[in-house]
This record gives C-alpha cells, sequence and structure tokens, in this order.
C-alpha cells in the first residue's frame, strides 16, 4: 500500500487529496480518495494516479479576420504525456476567418481522438 | 450633452455582467466605455481555461466566459462605445471621455458603475535593481503579445512573483518553446492558486523558489541574466544566496493594483488596504449613485465572484435610478481583526441587505487548521475551519439578514481568524 497527496486541479478550491493505492496482480489501484469536498476530486485523483490528462488551450493565427490569432482549445482532455506532441501539431496551422466558437480546427490532434476547437469568434475582415 | 440613466466605465466581466443585470432590472438607457478595440477586457488575452466552473458549470477559456456576457448585452441591445477613453468623472455624475469619432464627450449619468479594473505593479514600482535593458515584461504584457498579437516576448524566462498570471505565463511560454528557467517568490507562500502551482508548474518540472527576489539584471541593449537571491525575514537579499541565470527575458508578476484614478477624482473614498472604493452591502460608494464591482473595487481569484458581484452592483444601480438615493437606514460596520485584511463590503445595512450577504476578504498570511470566526459585537455567531488559508486565495462569510434582525442594537460585526 502507498499514499499519494495531490492538490485537485478540477476548480480553483484547490482541495488537498491523499489517495492509498493498493499493488494488485492488475497493477495499481486506487482503493482511498479523501479530502476532496466533490465528486470531481475523487474522479480526478483516480485519473491522476494512472492516467493524468489536461485540457490543452493555445492559439493559432487566423487569416483575414478582426484578429491575428485565436485562440483554442482540446475538445476534451487528453493524456498529459501528449500535451508537446499536441501544441507540436499546432504548429504553422491558420485558419481563415470566419471563426465560429467549437469549429473544429484540427480533427484527432496527435492521435489521440480529440479535435482542437475554436474557444473565440472572429469575424472577417 | 449626452445624457445616459446609467454609465459604465469598462466593459470587461464586471461592467458586462454589472449592465445586463441593471438592464433586467428595469434600466433601458445604459452606456457602457470601453477603452479596448472590443468588449471582454483582460479575459480575450486569458485563453487557458477553468473559467466559468460555478457561474456555468463548466470549464471555458476568457474569451468563451466573455463572449456568453458578450452575447447578453448584444441580445438586451445594450449600447456600448470602444476605444474610447474616460478622461474624468465628477462627483455630479458627469462622465468626460474621448475617442477618435467624437472628440471629447460629455455625458451627464443618473448613475455611475466604476468597472475600470485593474493593472499591474511594474518594475517601477518594485525597485528592482539593475540596468534597464528590453525584454523585462508584466505577465499580462507577455500573455497579451504571445495570445493576442502572435510574438513571444523571448526564449529563455525567468518570472519573478507567482501571482496567478505569472504561473499561467510559465506554462504557456512552455508551451510555445520557451525555457522557463525558475519563478521566484518573495513570500514564503505563493501569491497564485494552487492548482496553478501543479499544472503550470509542477506539470512542466518548472523550480519555484519561494523567498527569493532578483538583485540584478545584466544586459545593456537585452536582458542577458538575471541574478536571484534568497530573502531572510525581513525580505532583505541574504549574501552568498546568489544564483545566476543566463536568459533574455524577464517577466514581473508581483500583484495586481486597483485602477482608480477615475474614482479618485469624482472624490471616492478609497481604502488604503485594497486601494478600491469603501462600500456599503449594495456596493455603493461614498458619493450617492456611484458604484463600484469587479477588480477595480478589489482584486478577485475568480471571475465569477466578480461576475456575481457585478450583478449586485447592476441591480442597486437600477434601484438608485428609479428611486434615487436610498432612504437612511441604520449602518453597522465590519471590522476585520486577527488576520483578515479587509472585508468588501465595508459596512452592510441590517434592514435593507439582501437575505444573504457573501462578505470577501484576504487573509495577511498562511494559516492552517484555523478557524473564521463572526462575532456580533462581543458574541461568537459562526465559527467555520478552513484547513488552509492563503493571501492568495479569497475567503469569505454569509451574513443572514434574518439573524441580523434578531440584534437589532448590534453596533459592529468582527470577522477574524482564530483557533478551532
Amino acid at each position: 500500500m502507498s499514499i499519494r497527496e495531490l492538490t485537485c486541479i478540477g476548480c480553483p478550491l484547490g482541495c488537498a487529496l491523499t489517495v492509498t493505492l493498493e499493488e494488485t496482480a492488475n497493477g495499481v489501484e486506487v482503493t482511498d480518495v479523501t479530502g476532496n469536498t466533490c465528486p470531481k476530486g475523487a474522479i480526478y485523483a483516480r485519473k491522476e494516479v494512472t492516467n493524468p490528462t489536461r485540457i490543452v488551450t493555445s492559439t493559432v493565427r487566423v487569416s483575414g479576420g478582426t484578429a491575428a490569432m485565436v485562440n483554442v482549445k482540446t475538445a476534451s482532455d487528453i493524456p498529459k504525456s501528449k500535451i508537446f506532441d499536441c501544441v507540436e501539431a499546432l504548429k504553422g496551422v491558420e485558419i481563415a476567418a470566419p471563426v465560429q466558437i467549437g469549429d473544429v480546427v484540427l480533427a484527432n490532434v496527435a492521435g489521440t481522438g480529440v479535435n482542437i476547437i475554436a474557444a473565440r469568434s472572429i469575424a472577417k475582415n | 450633452m449626452m445624457q445616459y440613466d446609467l454609465v459604465i466605465v469598462g466593459g470587461g466581466p464586471a461592467g458586462l455582467a454589472a449592465a445586463v443585470a441593471a438592464k433586467d432590472h428595469g434600466v433601458d438607457s445604459i452606456l457602457i466605455i470601453e477603452r479596448d478595440k472590443e468588449l471582454g477586457g483582460i479575459l480575450n488575452q486569458c485563453i487557458h481555461n477553468g473559467f466559468g466552473l460555478h457561474t456555468f458549470k463548466e470549464e471555458l477559456t476568457g474569451p468563451e466566459y466573455a463572449s456568453r456576457f458578450i452575447d447578453q448585452v448584444l441580445e438586451r441591445g445594450i449600447e456600448y462605445k470602444l476605444n474610447t477613453m474616460v478622461m474624468d468623472i465628477s462627483a455630479d455624475k458627469t462622465v468626460v471621455a474621448m475617442n477618435r469619432e467624437d472628440g471629447m464627450i460629455e455625458i451627464k449619468a443618473k448613475a455611475i458603475i466604476l468597472a475600470m479594473g485593474c493593472r499591474e505593479r511594474s518594475r517601477g514600482a518594485l525597485n528592482i535593481p539593475g540596468y534597464r535593458p528590453a525584454g523585462i515584461y508584466s505577465a499580462g504584457t507577455a500573455q497579451r503579445l504571445v495570445n493576442m498579437e502572435g510574438y513571444m516576448p523571448g526564449k529563455e524566462v525567468v518570472i519573478l512573483g507567482s501571482g496567478d498570471i505569472g504561473l499561467i505565463m510559465a506554462r504557456r511560454m512552455t508551451l510555445e518553446g520557451a525555457k522557463v528557467k525558475v519563478v521566484a517568490e518573495l513570500m514564503p507562500y505563493s501569491g497564485g492558486l494552487k492548482r496553478n502551482i501543479v499544472q503550470c508548474l509542477d506539470d512542466f518540472d518548472i523550480p519555484l523558489k519561494l523567498s527569493h527576489t532578483v538583485v540584478d539584471i545584466e544586459g545593456k541593449n537585452r536582458v542577458e541574466a538575471v541574478t536571484i537571491a534568497e530573502v531572510g525575514p525581513d525580505r532583505k537579499p541574504i549574501p552568498g544566496t546568489e544564483i545566476r541565470y543566463t536568459c533574455d527575458t524577464l517577466l514581473l508578476s508581483c500583484g495586481l493594483i486597483p485602477e482608480n484614478e477615475l474614482s479618485k477624482s469624482a472624490g471616492v473614498a478609497l481604502n488604503p488596504i485594497t486601494s478600491g472604493p469603501i462600500v456599503g452591502d449594495n456596493l455603493e460608494t461614498n458619493i450617492d449613485g456611484i458604484f463600484a464591482c469587479g477588480n477595480v473595487l478589489h482584486v478577485h481569484d475568480l471571475v465569477d465572484y466578480v461576475s456575481q458581484e457585478a450583478t449586485t452592483a447592476g441591480k442597486n444601480a437600477a434601484l438608485y435610478v428609479q428611486n434615487g438615493a436610498a432612504a437612511d437606514a441604520k449602518t453597522v460596520e465590519i471590522v476585520p481583526e486577527g488576520g483578515v485584511r479587509y472585508t468588501v463590503p465595508k459596512f452592510i445595512r441590517p434592514t435593507e441587505m439582501e437575505d444573504n450577504l457573501t462578505v470577501r476578504f484576504r487573509v495577511g498570511d498562511v494559516y492552517k487548521n484555523m478557524a473564521i470566526a463572526t462575532y456580533y459585537d462581543d458574541e461568537l455567531i459562526n465559527k467555520r475551519k478552513r484547513p488552509v488559508m492563503a493571501p492568495g486565495e479569497m475567503e469569505q462569510v454569509i451574513l443572514s439578514k434574518k439573524k441580523l434582525a434578531e440584534y437589532p442594537d448590534l453596533t459592529k460585526i468582527t470577522i477574524r481568524i482564530e483557533e478551532v
């Protein structure tokens, strides 16, 4: 049995979580999570010790729009180990205005199965 | 002279939410004045996620959060002027503003909401020794350059100050290919949210050095190196602890200051602790009909709380427009003590206030396993244990109108940090 101390990143409360891990035949298993004030904390703790994930946000260039850049994000969280592959894939990507919030900017980024979507609307210039 | 019932100075999250609330409470003649070229304020450059968890129950980026409120403003047909700078506000609620189309304009308002936000503490205000080369930016300036203009301020970065924008920019610069060598923080604790330490520094193995500050900046044309040193309890550098980092960029994230020059010219009384206006439960300043909300009132951690506060200001400004000044009512002061630095609001009207009033404040130090205690005069009313409290994270107490009605002779409310 081992214990891991984590800070939940689910919301700005930043709960201090204590995760109890048990070595089993199927690998490491989470047997207990304490310190969370909401169910999100328990979900985060289980993910964080087995397969940590993050939402990635960045920007890409826009042509012909009222702004030079549009900010984008992964439509859902992706494995932490894929963060740099994700931003690498966004290098050099340029999209044409108009852009609507939710438009797919890049499908299946870095083989994660997750799309990069626009997080801001940009009108045509 | 133009005339509006309500003029809102600032089109960021506070101004937008205040405008929506005022309109929904029956004020039709509203003007929002914004100095930038678009509504949304600083949210437009905050491309990270985590906004709106409380308000919308989902994690939005800054521009997405802003767009929800911009849409509400547009749907209601609320007027706004962009690229317009307010130059002066007078106590009789005349606003002087200017822009390229209209030149100088005078606007007479029945009520005004101050929603100007805050600005970053600059190098000049920090007294950092060393040369004054290019490559020294406030974290927010760097954020705007990277996220909105598409420019990278540098390749090798040292960050002074662990405020949230500094932490967010440590991650952002790293993702864009820069090497962030260290984040130095003068205080023995971080000024930012714990979640940002985890996901912005720990995720990328960026070291955070607490109780450290910058003691030298090298480079004549461009930053070439920055030296940091450990500081003692007196916050003075300890000789012999210097570490030199070669770098081309220094970002400063050393605190935010409410931007109250206009408030001062109107004669609004400010609290020296928050540098923001002193307000009552209806968020009205000492000047009748001038209200304040958002970061101009006190610096918030969460935009969700800004929106809530602005909604209160908008509603009360609407009441003022419709009914004139509130009837004289008994006021009770809230006294911050024992680790509580200030409260917003500073006083309440027990007979006029909302049924459940949120009082927000910050503590002056890190407290572990202590409690927030609320006293009505000398009687302990409520005690709430908190595992950790830190200056970087805003705390709150909720006051009940019903409970206060049981204390008609109350003279003061005290909020303090105590042993459990």
